[in-house]
């Protein structure tokens, strides 16, 4: 019984760390592979368009929706305080140093992830890719690198979406709605909201974001047991493992960018 | 390879993207760090700064003239050196006082130049001779309560 357990216990240690190592082998094989990507743009424009316009719909009426909730819950907050003006603060720092990067990263990884992690576990199912292997084709710059890319360039363009989208939310509710001075508003946003501190941060964070949640959507997929069962598997592994990664590597990357400033 | 109807959808993607990211540097943000080339650093030495922190606004009749860039501690004359980066575009008598100054009861500090009426202007690395320090509140409360309990004392 406690031999079972510790044997087991182990063969899982042995597995992550084998998982592990191969997670890294095939991203290096991806950067390896870039060329393709690069040289021949129509493919990544294609998944680009799979992973970046088609998740355009959820990412601004999802930011214009934060937005609006910040706009509304800042007020009722700043109000108490008698600093009504600051809300465009409270609302651009937010959305465009955590919320832009970080919950524009969490729809695209649920939307576009899991998409891609369906699309190579059922492309390894039907052995579509070893079918591109016996013509000498490489499946990893033909079909996983421009992908890869393709979530790379999307990410940063989505989360600034988001954060533009969110600012808009949260000048319709503030400004428009509740009546707060609308020259304040931007003027104190101008302010307080650095380029290079809060801007080009959340820009970097989105990128980071971006490179992990693609990675880890085609490792998956490409890892998937090439079963119904191992590709659903795969694809709620994706969704899970790239959510917990984004608030993890954010939590770390915020500890960098912004510790120093006050 | 001719042109299809995805990559417009993609170049629209792009162009919304970018437009979306000037709109955030453009409207949103704004550049704070004056660059070198048209500013200059003088320094000021206070004995106690306060909250008064690194990027905090200089300014002067209540226009933003430039940022504190450094803040240090002088470990010889133990006071605080204080290093402000102002707009080449403004110049200030020798004599310029610098004050630690709140904006509002609770808000940041900042430092208030007060210009004087010395005919030489400030350059590069100069020192700002004058300068009154923050008000520490705990300070001015305990000089009240001290003054309070001198009137209430038995003559």
């Amino acid at each position: 019984m406690l031999k079972q357990a510790i044997q087991n216990l182990g063969n899982r240690t042995l597995e992550g760390i084998w998982r592990i190592g191969y997670a890294t082998r095939f991203f290096v094989t991806i950067l390896l592979h870039s060329g393709t990507a690069f040289r021949r743009f129509g493919l990544t424009i294609r998944e680009m368009y799979f992973s970046g316009v088609l998740s355009l719909i959820i990412i601004l009426v999802s930011g214009l929706f934060v937005g609006m909730v910040l706009g509304l819950q800042g007020y009722e907050t700043l109000q108490t305080f008698g600093s009504e003006e600051a809300l465009g603060i409270l609302v651009a720092l937010s959305l465009v140093r955590e919320l832009g990067p970080v919950v524009a990263a969490l729809l695209f990884a649920s939307r576009a992830g899991s998409a891609i992690t369906a699309e190579i576990g059922l492309m390894k199912a039907t052995e579509q890719l070893s079918a591109m292997e016996m013509m000498a084709v490489d499946p990893i710059a033909r079909v996983v690198a421009p992908r890869f890319w393709a979530g790379v360039i999307s990410m940063p363009l989505l989360a600034a979406l988001f954060s533009a989208m969110g600012i808009f939310g949260g000048y319709l509710v503030g400004v428009q709605l509740i009546g707060v001075d609308e020259g304040l508003f931007w003027s104190q946003m101008r302010s307080s909201v650095d380029f290079e501190q809060d801007i080009l941060n959340g820009v970097i964070k989105s990128v980071v974001f971006g490179i992990a949640i693609t990675a880890i959507a085609l490792y998956e997929g490409y890892d998937a047991p090439p079963t119904a069962e191992g590709v659903s598997g795969a694809t709620t592994r994706t969704v899970v493992a790239s959510s917990l990664a984004v608030l993890a590597l954010d939590f770390v990357l915020t500890a960098f960018m912004f510790r120093g400033l006050n | 390879m001719n042109k299809t109807v995805l990559d417009l959808w993609v170049g629209l993607f792009v162009i919304a993207g970018i437009a979306a990211l000037l709109f955030l540097a453009l409207k949103v943000g704004s550049m704070s760090t004056v660059n070198s080339t048209d500013s200059y650093e003088v320094i000021a030495r206070f004995e106690n700064i306060g909250g008064l922190k690194a990027r905090a606004p200089v300014k002067s009749a209540g226009v933003v003239v430039g940022r504190v860039t450094d803040v240090r501690f002088d470990n010889e004359t133990y006071e605080a050196a204080v290093t402000l980066r102002l707009d080449k575009r403004y110049a200030f008598p020798k004599d310029t006082s610098a004050t630690i100054m709140t904006s509002g009861l609770l808000g940041e500090q900042y430092i208030g130049l007060e210009a004087g009426g010395d005919s030489q202007k400030l350059k590069d690395k100069d020192r700002i001779l004058i300068t009154q320090d923050a008000v520490v509140l705990e300070n001015l409360i305990g000089q009240f309560l001290y003054g309070k309990a001198q009137e209430g004392a038995p003559q």
